[in-house]
């Protein structure tokens, strides 16, 4: 909508700008791993950095989250009826979010709400009061594939304003009407600024040099894949340890589950994975999903096969790499789809 | 806008003990609120969550049906901790509903033909909803015979007794039910669903089945079936899965890219059949 330049000693004002009356968020350097939290200053946030290790999905989906709560007394008038949580009493801003991580939180928008009954008002209402300005990737891992998923180092998907640091300033660029309001006083970009993020843009894009081809999977039918003998070679080295739905920004599998202490009753809701056996398990002992290769080609098919094929080819992946680089087995997502793909 | 994750609160009116081994129990359901229960529009073949504060939520098929009035009927087999919760519970006693969930038998689109029914052992729940649906006065005439073939190990494990009994004398459908083995007292069929079904054999044309039981029950009874000539696309099956939102979201119900709990659980054969057998 609008390109504005924001100098970098004009920052600090323009935080405060964002907390006045938001919780604000950023990248921050913890105990030598970068992860999410409240900031005031830009001096507090990163700005060189590759990528938080968890993806920030907490802030929509929590790892755990209280529901609804009851009186957990049965007789009583209001005893064991559930009333839901109150929603987010304070806007949101994300600033300095991957655009891999937006776009997987627009890919999970239509998972989480597709009608009137699947329409998750605990992850609709953080959404819709968060505001997500991304900064753009100049320096892109080895193990990022955005660009063969659909996504860029650069990509608006999902943003209300994207930051692009150009040296000395950052050139910003709205996409939403809550975005183009926070640029609203910046001074105006020049076209010597516009060309050189275009230019960065380029270079951060020739730097991604791995990634995935799709074209075959769409290609074929859910049986081919699901046949193919491909698993029993991925399914030796996994362990089911599950690290790789944990930092997965579109992994969104969950339990609920109900707890009571006393009077107090709440039902809350976990992440869970589809790497665990208990996970599809029935009452009976029954297990659809019994054995290890039944789980890790769960993970996989799902993401490029079941989701593109009932949200209109949109790949549930937005090639992070973080699975990449945190599997205690080195399973790379990038070399299965490519088998998938043969 | 509704938060569908929210049971509606219900008490339990009457609990009736089922089956010679009382693992299963009914429940009649009575809404709280009079907008709940109007809200609540379900047709056979759907399910929903049933809502035990503390212990949890169970997906039980939906055993009655709306021309029944606005109380809800599940039967109930007591497995977990929450179906062992419930059977423990007594009427007056307050719990939740979450639903109608999931898509329904395609009995609007069977309209004018032939229905044949085949149920094995409790998945016969959503059947009996379906029944009486078909019987009801308002619907009878939009189809033409009705077949129920139902079995269960004894005659002491059959549910709804009373209800097939007067199906059978009404002339409205026929009714074949079945036990596995000869019993003391039992005058009526003996011998497994699909031999029973064999001996029935039901005509394809211009037809429907809807088929529900254990898996091994579906193995022997589908291939009755293709010897009578029925296609794929004719016979319709309800799968179930473990679930946890009923709203195609948690991510384990699901098979292939088909949720159970969103998609199904009504699926036909040929469906199925493109699919992984992850049920």
């Amino acid at each position: 909508m609008s390109h504005k330049i924001l100098a970098k000693d004009k920052l600090d004002a323009f935080l405060q700008g964002l907390c006045r009356d938001q919780d604000l968020f950023a990248p921050v350097m913890k105990d030598g791993k970068v992860g999410w939290a409240p900031v005031t200053t830009a001096a507090e946030a990163l700005w060189e950095f590759s990528n938080s290790e968890l993806s920030p999905k907490d802030f929509f989906f929590p790892q755990t989250e209280c529901m609804m709560r009851f009186k957990n007394v049965q007789g009583d008038p209001q005893g064991m009826i559930m009333q839901a949580e109150p929603a987010l009493n304070k806007p949101r801003v994300l600033l300095n979010i991957r655009p891999c991580d937006a776009k997987a939180f627009q890919v999970l928008d239509m998972i989480f709400v597709q009608d009137e009954m699947t329409n998750d008002l605990y992850w609709r209402d953080k959404r819709e009061k968060t505001t997500l300005i991304g900064l753009a990737c100049n320096d892109p891992c080895p193990t990022c594939f955005c660009t063969t998923v659909g996504s860029n180092p650069h990509g608006t998907t999902g943003l209300d304003v994207l930051l692009t640091d150009i040296g000395d300033k950052l050139v910003a660029e709205s996409f939403t009407a809550k975005g183009e309001a926070l640029l609203k006083e910046l001074p105006e970009v020049t076209r010597q600024d516009l060309f050189q993020a275009g230019e960065l843009k380029k270079a951060a894009e020739a730097k991604i040099t791995s990634g995935v081809a799709v074209d075959k999977i769409n290609a074929a039918t859910v049986m081919e894949l699901y046949d193919a003998p491909l698993w029993d070679r991925v399914m030796e080295s996994c362990l089911n340890c599950g690290t790789c739905t944990f930092c997965c920004p579109t992994c969104h599998c969950f339990d609920i589950q109900d707890e009571t202490q006393g009077e107090a009753g709440r039902r809350v809701r976990n992440w869970d994975y589809c790497m665990s056996w208990l996970f599809t398990m029935h009452g009976t002992g029954h297990n659809p999903r019994g054995t290890k290769k039944d789980r890790v080609r769960q993970r996989f098919m799902h993401k490029f096969k079941y989701i593109p094929v009932k949200r209109g080819g949109e790949i549930g992946c937005v090639g992070c790499g973080r699975c990449v680089q945190l599997c205690p087995v080195n399973i790379d997502v990038r070399k299965v789809v490519n088998d998938m793909n043969a | 806008m509704r938060n569908t994750y929210i049971p509606y609160p219900v008490s339990i009116k009457e609990v009736r003990v089922e089956t010679e081994d009382k693992q299963l129990k009914s429940f009649w359901l009575q809404f709280l609120k009079n907008e709940d229960a109007q809200a609540f529009n379900y047709k056979p073949g759907q399910f929903a969550e049933l809502s035990i504060s503390g212990y949890g939520e169970i997906p039980i098929g939906i055993a009655s049906s709306p021309t029944e009035g606005r109380d809800l009927l599940f039967t109930v087999n007591k497995v977990g901790s929450v179906s062992s919760r419930l059977h423990n519970m007594k009427a007056g006693d307050i719990m939740g509903v979450r639903g109608p969930l999931g898509n329904c038998y395609p009995l609007k689109e069977a309209q004018g033909k032939n229905i044949v029914i085949v149920a094995g052992g409790f998945a016969v729940t959503t059947l009996r909803s379906t029944m009486n649906w078909l019987l009801h006065p308002d619907h009878r005439g939009d189809y033409g015979e009705i077949t129920f073939i139902y079995g269960a190990r004894t005659p002491g494990m059959l549910l709804y007794t009373e209800e097939w009994t007067a199906w059978q004398q009404s002339g409205q459908a026929k009714v074949c039910v079945t036990v596995d083995r000869e019993a003391p007292g039992w005058s009526g069929l003996v011998g497994f669903v699909p031999t029973v079904t064999g001996d029935v054999a039901p005509k394809p044309d211009n037809a429907i089945a809807l088929i529900c039981g254990p898996p091994i029950m579906i193995k022997f009874t589908q291939p009755v079936f293709d010897k009578l000539g029925w296609q794929s696309d004719q016979i319709i099956m309800s799968l179930e899965n473990r679930m946890k939102c009923g709203i195609g979201i948690c991510g384990r119900c699901n098979v292939g890219p088909e949720y159970v709990c969103k998609d199904g659980p009504v699926f036909t054969k040929t469906q199925l059949t493109s699919l992984p057998q992850e049920y």
